[in-house]
């Protein structure tokens, strides 16, 4: 491997950016793309490309066979991203929780009294409405979106930002009154029943979970299998 | 791949690039393919400086030896190459897991 590529993918990840290597393992020729630009002594092909997009989806790297060359091509994704949207109880340990399980998390809350630095120690709080602040994080296919303030007037514009975009999970907070009073308000907002179908709700997985802890423990949980295992995790 | 493992791997990458950029000889050698229970997955690496210290990991601990060797010769020669391990059961044992493996790795010269 050149140093040089090796400095810009590592430049690269530091940014947050998506990085693909393609290395000839028997040549030791390679290619590197920084957000899906760039090129190299491997000529990324139409085989290559396809065979990069599903390990780039899987987020798993891989050796392949293509155009009689032995390619390694290896995947460097920036981290998942949680929204956590509510400065609440609940949010304290799933921050931590959601970090150890490699999320970049952020925490929406308008609220002052709720969004303070004694709750949230070193943590950094958006404090702009739910909507706003969604639509300038662009939740994507990497991106969790949890839902806690239990208030529509939060809770709403969150997830009808959310159901707009590519998310992986949308999790809401609320037993079953709930979800069912916001199913009405989303269908007067024009959503469809196969968009809040998405929302996974009342939130976390059934296990019992009474303590915030164990909260944050179901949520996490409940976000791992809609990754690993999304055919059986539907709502 | 999980994300705590590329956390792992972003350390050993800066790491090797920052042994490079004093001069030292570098490799690197990474996980291309696994069958069975390998111990660890494909993108896991090491990297190899020219005295042999290594940082990172390719499985339990088994193997790491012999492919510090090599990346050792890739140094010298800049040959890249594919090393094929079987981890039988007994050396699975060894390392204390439950059952056998294979793994490939890549190993190449730091240019």
């Amino acid at each position: 491997m050149k140093l040089t590529n090796l400095k810009a993918l590592n430049e690269a990840r530091a940014d947050g950016k998506s990085v693909m290597l393609f290395s000839n393992v028997d040549t030791g020729e390679e290619t590197l793309l920084i957000d899906g630009e760039g090129s190299g002594e491997v000529e990324v092909t139409l085989a290559i490309k396809e065979a990069a997009t599903r390990a780039h989806n899987e987020d798993k790297g891989r050796l392949v066979e293509i155009d009689s060359q032995r390619l390694f091509i290896q995947v460097f994704n920036p981290a998942r991203r949680l929204v956590i949207v509510g400065a609440v109880h609940i949010a304290q340990p799933l921050i931590p929780m959601a970090r150890l399980a490699g999320y970049d998390v952020t925490v929406i809350d308008p609220r002052g009294a709720w969004a303070t630095p004694e709750r949230f120690p070193g943590i950094e709080i958006d404090r702009r409405w739910p909507d706003e602040a969604l639509e300038d994080i662009k939740p994507d296919s990497r991106t969790a979106i949890v839902t806690l303030t239990h208030d529509p007037k939060l809770d709403d514009p969150a997830l009808m930002t959310a159901l707009k975009s590519s998310a992986f999970y949308i999790g809401a907070l609320g037993g079953k009154k709930t979800a069912g009073k916001r199913a009405e308000r989303l269908t007067e907002a024009g959503f469809s029943t196969t968009d809040f179908a998405r929302i996974r709700g009342p939130v976390g997985l059934d296990i019992g979970a009474i303590s915030p802890a164990e909260i944050a423990v179901s949520i996490v949980g409940q976000i791992t299998e809609t990754l690993h295992r999304p055919e059986r995790a539907t709502a | 791949m999980t994300d705590a493992q590329m956390i792992d791997h972003d350390d050993i990458l800066e790491r090797a690039a920052a042994w490079k950029e004093v001069g030292d000889s570098v490799a690197l050698a990474t996980v291309v393919s696994t069958w069975g229970s390998s111990p660890r997955p494909v993108g896991s690496r090491l990297a190899i400086k020219g005295d042999g210290q290594f940082i990172g990991s390719v499985s339990g601990g088994c193997i790491e030896g012999a492919v510090v060797t090599e990346a050792l010769e890739a140094m010298e020669d800049g040959k890249t190459r594919i090393l094929d391990f079987g981890v039988t059961d007994e050396m699975a044992w060894e390392v204390g897991l439950a059952c056998g493996g294979k793994i490939s790795i890549f190993v190449e010269r730091l240019n």
